[in-house]
């Protein structure tokens, strides 16, 4: 009872942590987004005039338009050597109800007129220190300013605070949001009367295709680059994915436990009422009802299951608010605490209940339909039939003691099957956990090492001419500069579109490669396109087949381009060409985005001075902190959910084993307690017993590594998008570590039985008939 | 039949503490068995003749006394040396036949014998007590006296040099139990095992070479038959 009670606990607790965590997530961003009026619609453009704002206002199921300034700019972050990104958003200098609101946490608004104030999105503050008051520098448009703090707010357009779909997780150290009154940041940029973002509230029952469209072509002269609704805006993608992650968690890892309580309960109740044969005979005999029987085994069933039930809600509840604190580091919501949702805890006891009814219902309803004459004689002999040893003809192999093991597994064929899908689904559940790391491990490697070989990316402001990167190769400290196109477009295949982004790149470059999930290095092909395999399938496009190219910025040429070749990236689902290509394409000469650098360990320092200080420069990625930032916030969180799973393996392995072992000894005590007898040692006895469960486990060892590769294979399938794809990598080390954690435990708690055996009374035995 | 003693056993006290009453089920009893000799221990329930068999044949340690079977002295040994004692040389069988319900016949007889150093074969040993045609069925099917006699099978099988029985025919008719003491017989003549039966049933002891009564954990009598009966002269 007490595995029962265990396993039990562990289902409660998952249903009670996962559930809360969905609804809470849910619910925060409901609200949220409701409350702070996040839009639903945005776009952005090059620069448009304000005047547009009324037509834009004027389209159909338009109901309000927000238009501002938006511009990513260089941080000089005091303790970092390297710059940082800030995204200075427009808001208005006198506070009033709009689209994509703030959430005030600290300090005040911005004062009109001074034009140096800002307000920071909390995480970008706490990380660097910065409290109301304090001053940040940044470069602006060319000027080295400094800013003072007036506050710190959140907004729901970044609850997932990332720069755009290139970062993986919030750097809140390297990347903010902060906020500038409009008319001084206006002015900053020379966009007065202009405005380069949108943001749209849809009326009820507007049609979202009919207003992007809308919205493009008012934009389309103004270097409009698409319009797109909250599914493919950044932040919410995040957010959103993970609460339709937590939807099917909390309801798949439950029921594995509850499922495995169920079949648990079944065999601990069924060998009960058959030991309890002549009490509930005696019981009848005297006149008590079935009902008030079923009753009674019915409240059995309930108590270890409450217990577990109990246990579980006390784990899941502390589990929750963990978790909770762990969500708050990644989603930028303005509710500081967590708080429990106690319906949820409700719904738990319900399910326990059921699950208890599920496992006890075969056991009571044969309680309930023995006949009172019937239970008061013995059972009758379990029935045993010549098994699979006889009809292969593996007798001599086969010693007497060793059929007895055999025989009794295919006696209860249901039931031996039962446990080899729970030792099954204990070592699949391992595997996964260990294949999500690896993966992670090889998609780091991939873009960290193979990919991505600069030591720094610099992004500059607007497309820039050949000179930078003359003037980047000239900088102390730059041993390389491989410079860098990337446009905006839209590629038209037949009737299929995606917006998407060209990378142009020079041909052999060796600071950003092109590498495929199984590490194979390309080159960028000397005319045409090279793009990633997801990319492809989105458009139905193959290997030589032609798309339509819109670019959709400066002059915004529509070309016919050949598709070379695919690739099959990681992350990101690109579009890459040879600069020269591109350039050719693009009919603006050799212009840049930027460039990659590599760059003397010990000069760094003063390379990112230097970029801090450079106008034309936006932004720099640095690629080791990244790669750092990456690891620690990444590594953290798998640490936490690999031990969960492991965990959950062990006690799941563990259950069945113990709980089989038990029930064995229960059913087979007597003719073990005759065989010590008959001199068999004690180990030779134990064999017998756990050799029942030794087999089933073994048995169920393959099956569970095959489980956990198809959910390793569901799992990378399920996560592909456009963000990123995980290689189904399923390392030897990963076998090997599911197959010793599900062994161990079984043998654990197989061990744990074995002191049952050594107190066997033989000379009770003699005597006994059952 | 002035043969060496197998079994020699001095000052068996076996006592019980059950809280404040101390409960004596053997108290100093000194017997000795010769080998090859049948014989039957009688008394009524709580006596003390299944104590003083259980703790011949290893199962039980007394409180005080000694038991030597041959030249070894079974009151010092641990539970590992008393599990050897009673594979190597005792041969069990219990009232209700304590068989494996998940083996057949003769798979309950290799059980033992795979584990005996000189056994004989299975199938010789279930000819020996008459089943040569029910090998193959389990347990379950076969009648009380048939399980009875595949037990018996199981415990000669390895060439024991005693065989125990505790209350053999006591789960059995009349008739069954007949034969089941014609197969005792039978293997106490042919292969000259010592055997020592007890039960409740004064009527057997006219089939033993000596009769040990016992009464309230002492051995309250102790006679030599003059003439073994037949089994089939037995009445009850």
């Amino acid at each position: 009872m007490a595995a029962v009670a265990v396993v039990m606990a562990c289902g409660i607790a998952m249903f009670v942590t996962l559930r809360s965590m969905h609804g809470w997530l849910r619910g925060t961003q409901a609200q949220y987004y409701e409350v702070y009026r996040f839009a639903d619609v945005f776009a952005n453009a090059r620069r448009a005039p304000t005047a547009l704002e009324r037509q834009l206002a004027a389209v159909p199921g338009v109901a309000s338009v927000r238009t501002r300034v938006v511009m990513d700019v260089t941080l000089d972050l005091p303790g970092l050597d390297e710059p940082g990104t800030g995204r200075l958003v427009a808001i208005p200098e006198h506070r009033v109800p709009m689209l994509n609101d703030l959430y005030l946490r600290r300090g005040r608004w911005v004062m009109p007129g001074h034009a140096e104030e800002v307000l920071v999105s909390e995480a970008f503050g706490r990380a660097n220190g910065l409290q109301p008051g304090d001053s940040i520098a940044a470069v602006i448009n060319g000027r080295w300013q400094r800013l003072r703090v007036v506050g710190l707010a959140l907004s729901p357009e970044y609850v997932y605070e990332i720069r755009g779909l290139g970062d993986i997780f919030p750097d809140n150290r390297r990347f903010g949001v902060l906020w500038m009154g409009e008319r001084a940041l206006a002015a900053a940029f020379q966009m007065d009367g202009a405005f380069n973002d949108i943001s749209i509230a849809l009326a009820p029952g507007a049609s979202e295709p009919d207003v992007i469209d809308a919205t493009d072509r008012l934009l389309a002269p103004y270097g409009g680059t698409g319009a797109y609704g909250r599914a493919d805006h950044v932040s919410n993608l995040f957010v959103s994915s993970e609460i339709e992650e937590t939807q099917i968690t909390s309801v798949l890892i439950p029921s594995i436990f509850l499922g495995v309580t169920a079949f648990l309960l079944n065999m601990v109740l069924a060998r009960l009422v058959a030991t309890q044969r002549d009490q509930i005979a005696v019981l009848k005999a005297f006149g008590y009802g079935n009902p008030t029987i079923a009753l009674h085994y019915l409240q059995l069933a309930l108590g270890p299951v409450i217990a577990g039930a109990i246990l579980g809600t006390g784990l899941g509840v502390w589990l929750a608010v963990a978790l909770a604190r762990v969500y708050a580091r990644f989603y930028q919501f303005p509710i500081a605490t967590y708080s429990q949702d106690w319906s949820v805890v409700g719904a738990a006891f319900l399910v326990a209940g059921g699950a208890a009814l599920l496992g006890a219902v075969g056991a009571v309803r044969r309680a309930v339909r023995l006949p009172p004459a019937e239970a008061m004689r013995p059972e009758a002999p379990a029935v045993y039939r010549t098994g699979i040893v006889e009809r292969l003809g593996l007798q001599r192999l086969v010693p007497a003691a060793e059929r007895i093991i055999l025989r009794n597994i295919e006696r209860r064929p249901v039931r031996a099957l039962l446990a080899v899908i729970g030792i099954a689904l204990a070592t699949a559940i391992v595997m996964t956990g260990w294949f999500m790391f690896d993966a992670i491990d090889v998609m780091k490697q991939i873009q960290f090492e193979a990919v991505q070989r600069h030591d720094v990316m610099v992004v500059f402001d607007t497309p820039r001419s050949a000179r930078a990167e003359w003037e980047l190769t000239r900088l102390d400290g730059v041993r390389k500069v491989e410079p860098f196109r990337a446009v905006p477009v839209r590629l038209r295949h037949e009737h299929l579109a995606k917006r998407t982004a060209i990378l142009g790149l020079e041909p052999g470059s060796e600071l950003q490669r092109l590498v495929d999930r199984d590490m194979a290095v390309r080159d960028v092909p000397r005319g045409g396109l090279l793009i990633s395999d997801m990319l492809a399938g989105k458009l139905g496009v193959q290997a030589g087949d032609t798309v339509t190219v819109e670019v959709l910025e400066g002059k915004r040429p529509v070309r016919a381009v050949v598709v070379a070749a695919l690739s099959k990236d990681i992350i990101g689902s690109s579009a890459t060409m040879s600069l020269a290509a591109l350039h050719e394409m693009l009919g603006e000469g050799g212009t840049l985005s930027g460039a990659y650098l590599a760059v003397d360990r010990r000069l760094a320092p003063l390379v990112y001075r230097t970029l801090k200080q450079t106008p034309a420069v936006s932004g720099v990625v640095v690629r080791e902190s990244v790669m750092r930032g990456f690891e620690q916030t990444i590594a953290q969180s798998f640490w936490i959910s690999i031990s969960m799973m492991v965990a959950f393996a062990c006690i799941i392995a563990a259950g069945i084993v113990y709980n089989g072992a038990r029930v064995a000894l229960s059913e087979r005590g007597r003719e073990l307690a005759s065989l010590r007898v008959l001199g068999f040692s004690r180990g030779e006895v134990t064999w017998l017993l756990l050799g029942e469960q030794v087999l089933l486990t073994l048995a169920g060892l393959p099956v569970g590594l095959l489980l956990g590769a198809g959910l390793a294979w569901l799992v990378a399938y399920r996560f592909e998008s456009d963000l990123f794809r995980i290689p189904l990598v399923i390392r030897q080390t990963t076998i090997g570590y599911s197959l010793a954690v599900v062994v161990g435990a079984a043998l654990l708690s197989a061990l744990a039985v074995r002191r049952r055996i050594h107190r066997l009374d033989l000379v009770a035995v003699l005597k006994t008939r059952e | 039949m002035d043969t060496a003693a197998v079994f020699l056993a001095r000052g068996l006290t076996k006592v019980y503490h059950m809280g404040e009453v101390d409960v004596y089920a053997l108290r100093d009893v000194d017997l000795e068995l010769f080998a090859g000799e049948f014989v039957v221990l009688l008394g009524p329930s709580g006596s003390g003749k299944s104590t003083l068999l259980n703790i011949l044949g290893g199962l039980d340690v007394p409180t005080s006394g000694t038991v030597r079977f041959l030249d070894h002295d079974l009151t010092v040994d641990d539970e590992r040396e008393l599990t050897r004692f009673r594979r190597e040389h005792v041969g069990f069988v219990f009232q209700f036949y304590n068989l494996i319900p998940s083996l057949t016949a003769l798979e309950n007889v290799a059980l033992v014998t795979d584990i005996a150093s000189q056994p004989m074969e299975p199938a010789e040993a279930l000819r020996l007590v008459g089943l040569s045609d029910r090998i193959h069925h389990f347990p379950a099917q076969l009648s009380g006296g048939e399980q009875q006699r595949v037990a018996i099978a199981r415990a000669i099988a390895k060439q024991p040099d005693v065989l125990l029985c505790d209350e053999p025919t006591g789960a059995l008719d009349y008739e069954t139990g007949l034969i089941v003491l014609q197969v005792l017989a039978e293997v106490n003549r042919t292969l000259g095992t010592t055997v020592a039966v007890i039960t409740h049933n004064a009527a057997i002891a006219g089939m033993a070479d000596r009769v040990i009564k016992m009464r309230s954990g002492r051995i309250t009598e102790l006679h030599r038959n003059q003439r073994r009966l037949a089994p089939t002269e037995l009445e009850w």
